[in-house]
C-alpha cells in the first residue's frame, strides 16, 4: 500500500506476483481470514448456520462445563504424552541401531518406515482387528494359555486410549526414527573421535553430547509430531469410532461432531478455536527460538 | 552404499579411518541384531496379520488365530472386497472408492505441484517486497489445525458452487499442499547456481522463459520428490474426502471405513483385510519403488517445516 502512488512500483515483478496470486489468496483467505471467521463467530450462538448474535464467552463456558470435551482433553493429554515419550524414545534408539554401520540397513529403515506411507484408516483398520477381542490377540493368547486372554484393550473405557497408542506409535515412529537418523548423519564425526579418545563410553557421548548438539532436530521433530497429535482423528474413527462410550474421543472428533452432525456450530467453533489456542502454545515458543537464532 | 558396506565387512575392515573393528559375531553384534529384527518383527506383524487373514474363508478365521497361516489360500475374499464389498445398501465393492480416489489423486497433484513450483520458483529469484512474510505465514498456516478452517471452507466451497464436488477436495489438497511442497522447491531453486539465472537474465529471458527452458528441465528430482509426497498424502486422506467430496464421490479411505465399521450384517474379517489391503497398496506401491526420493521428501519437508 505504501506504493500506491508509484505505479511503478507495484507493476515491477508483474509476473512474479501474478504467479503468486494463489498463494496470496491461500494465506489471506484461508490461512488467516477463515482462522479469523472460526474465531469471531465461536462467540456466537451459532446453530445449524452461522448467525451474528453475540454471546460472549458462552459457547466457551458450555464447551468446559460438557463431560464428553474434557474427556477428549484428558484423551488427548493421555495419548499426547504416551506417544510423544515413546516415539522419541523408540525413533532415537531405532535411529542409533541403525547408525551403526550395520548390514542391511536400507531394508531395515524400510521395514520401520512403511507404515508411515499407510493412512491412519488403514492403520486403525488393521490394529482394530489385532486387538479383537474375539478372534484376535487375546484369543491367541487364551489358546497358549497365556494371562492376558481376556484382554480387551478396544472394548474397555479405561484402556481403549492405549490401543490408540499402540496404533498411533507404530505408524508414526519410522518418521521419527528418519528425522533422528538424519540429525546422527549430520553430526561432525570429529566428535566421536574426539569423545573416543577421551575415553568416553559410547552412552555418554550420546546422552551428553550428541543428543544436546541434536537440539534442533528434536525441537522440530516435536513441533511435528505434537501438532499432527492435536489433529488426530481419523485413526479414532477407523479404530473406535470414539467409543466406548466417549471414552476415546478427541477433540478433532468433537468439533466434526458438533460442526456437522449435531448442527451446534458455535460449540464446534469455539472447540476448534482452543485446538488453535493449543498449537499456538506449542508454536510460539519454537518460533521464538528460531527467530532468536536467525538474529544472532 | 550398502555394497559399500558389505564389502568393508568382507574384508574384515582394515582401513584405518573406520570404525573400531568389529567381529562379525562379536557379543555386541548379536544384541544389535536381534533388537533390530525383533523390532522389525513388530514392524511388519501387521502386514502379514492383513495379507493372512485375506486369504482365508471364515470358518477358518473363526477357528484358527489371527497369525496362522491359511490352510487353503483363497483369493475370494479380494475378489469380493473388489467388487461386491457393501456401505449400507450399496454392494458394488471398493473399487468405486478406487477411482473416485484416483480422479481426485490425479488433478490434485497436477495442480498442486505446478502451483508450489512456481511459487518456489517465484521466492527463489523474484521475491518481491512482501513476498517472504506471505512464505512465513503460509508456513505457519501449516500447523493450523485443520479443524479451524473447515467450516469457513464448506461455505467458500459452497458459494463457488462446487460443494459436494471432485472440484472441492481438489481445491482444498491444493490448498493445504502448498506450505510444504512451496518450500520444497524454494530450497531446491535455491540450491541452483545463480549464474545459470543471470545468464539467461543477460540472454533477455523473461519470468515464464526463465521457468520452463531452465529451471524445468533441471528439476526433475524435486518434482518426483514433491509428487510423492502429495500422491501418498492425497491418497490417504480421510477427513477432507468426507465432508467435501460427498457421497457420491466418497475417496477409497472413507468407502473402506464405511465398509468396515458397518453396523449392519456379519463381519466378514477376510474381506475387509483384503479392501483395507487394497487401499493402502497404492501409497505403499509408491513407497517402495521411489525409496531412497520419498525418505528424502519426508526429511526435507519436515525438518525445515
Amino acid at each position: 500500500m505504501a506504493h500506491a502512488g508509484r505505479p511503478f512500483g507495484l507493476l515491477r515483478n508483474l509476473n512474479a506476483k501474478v504467479a503468486a496470486i494463489p498463494m496470496m489468496l491461500t494465506v489471506i483467505v484461508i490461512f488467516i481470514g477463515c482462522t479469523l471467521w472460526t474465531v469471531f463467530y465461536s462467540f456466537t450462538s451459532s446453530r445449524l448456520l452461522p448467525t451474528s448474535d453475540f454471546v460472549g464467552f458462552d459457547q466457551y463456558s458450555r464447551l468446559f462445563g460438557n463431560s464428553r470435551w474434557n474427556q477428549s482433553l484428558l484423551n488427548l493429554a493421555t495419548y499426547g504424552v504416551c506417544v510423544l515419550t515413546f516415539v522419541f524414545i523408540i525413533g532415537f534408539v531405532l535411529a542409533v541401531l541403525i547408525d551403526q554401520k550395520i548390514r542391511f540397513e536400507n531394508t531395515f529403515r524400510t521395514i520401520f518406515l512403511y507404515p508411515f506411507a499407510l493412512s491412519f484408516i488403514v492403520t486403525g483398520l488393521v490394529w482394530q482387528w489385532i486387538l479383537d477381542p474375539g478372534l484376535g490377540v487375546p484369543k491367541v493368547l487364551n489358546d497358549l494359555g497365556l494371562p492376558g486372554g481376556s484382554l480387551a484393550l478396544l472394548g474397555d473405557k479405561n484402556t481403549v486410549i492405549y490401543a490408540l497408542v499402540i496404533a498411533g506409535l507404530w505408524q508414526g515412529t519410522g518418521l521419527v526414527m528418519v528425522l533422528m537418523l538424519a540429525g546422527l548423519r549430520g553430526i561432525d564425526s570429529e566428535i566421536w573421535k574426539a569423545a573416543r579418545v577421551d575415553g568416553i563410553p559410547a552412552w555418554r557421548t550420546y546422552l551428553f553430547i550428541i543428543i544436546p548438539m541434536m537440539r534442533g532436530v528434536f525441537v522440530t521433530t516435536l513441533v511435528i509430531v505434537a501438532s499432527g497429535i492435536v489433529r488426530v482423528y481419523d485413526l479414532v474413527v477407523a479404530m473406535t469410532q470414539g467409543g466406548p462410550g466417549f471414552a476415546s474421543e478427541v477433540p478433532a472428533k468433537y468439533v466434526y461432531s458438533f460442526m456437522f452432525e449435531r448442527a451446534n456450530l458455535g460449540q464446534g467453533l469455539a472447540a476448534s478455536t482452543v485446538m488453535l489456542v493449543t498449537v499456538f502454545i506449542i508454536l510460539v515458543p519454537w518460533a521464538l527460538a528460531e527467530f532468536r537464532q536467525k538474529r544472532s | 552404499m550398502a555394497i559399500a558396506t558389505t564389502t568393508n565387512n568382507i574384508a574384515g575392515v582394515v582401513e584405518p579411518a573406520g570404525a573400531r573393528p568389529r567381529r562379525m559375531f562379536a557379543p555386541s553384534t548379536i544384541i544389535l541384531y536381534s533388537i533390530l529384527t525383533v523390532a522389525a518383527l513388530y514392524y511388519l506383524l501387521p502386514l502379514y496379520v492383513m495379507v493372512v487373514t485375506s486369504l482365508k474363508d471364515m470358518t477358518e478365521i473363526r477357528m484358527g488365530n489371527i497369525f496362522a497361516p491359511p490352510v487353503q489360500i483363497t483369493f475370494e475374499p479380494w475378489v469380493k472386497a473388489w467388487s461386491q464389498a457393501c456401505t449400507g445398501l450399496d454392494c458394488s465393492g471398493i473399487s468405486v472408492g478406487f477411482w473416485k480416489s484416483v480422479k481426485i489423486t490425479i488433478p490434485s497433484v497436477i495442480i498442486s505441484v505446478a502451483i508450489a513450483s512456481v511459487n518456489g520458483y517465484g521466492l527463489s529469484y523474484w521475491r518481491f517486497k512482501g513476498s517472504e512474510v506471505f512464505f512465513t505465514i503460509l508456513l505457519f498456516g501449516a500447523f493450523i489445525p485443520y479443524q479451524v478452517m473447515l467450516y469457513p471452507l464448506v461455505i467458500i466451497m459452497r458459494e463457488l458452487g462446487i460443494f459436494s464436488t471432485i472440484w472441492a477436495v481438489v481445491l482444498v489438497h491444493t490448498i493445504f499442499g502448498m506450505p510444504i511442497n512451496t518450500l520444497l522447491f524454494r530450497n531446491y531453486f535455491a540450491s541452483l547456481p545463480p549464474e545459470l539465472f543471470k545468464a539467461a537474465r543477460v540472454d533477455g529471458a523473461g519470468f515464464w522463459q526463465v521457468f520452463f527452458r531452465i529451471m524445468l528441465p533441471m528439476s526433475l528430482p524435486i518434482f518426483v520428490v514433491s509428487m510423492i509426497i502429495q500422491i501418498t498424502g492425497i491418497w490417504n486422506d480421510f477427513l477432507f474426502g468426507v465432508i467435501f467430496a460427498g457421497n457420491q464421490n466418497f475417496p477409497m479411505t472413507v468407502q473402506l471405513n464405511n465398509i468396515v465399521n458397518a453396523v449392519q450384517g456379519v463381519k466378514e474379517y477376510n474381506v475387509n483385510m483384503a479392501a483395507t489391503l487394497l487401499t493402502g497398496a497404492v501409497p505403499l506401491i509408491v513407497y517402495f519403488v521411489s525409496g531412497r526420493l520419498f525418505v528424502r521428501g519426508i526429511a526435507a519437508g519436515a525438518v525445515k517445516g
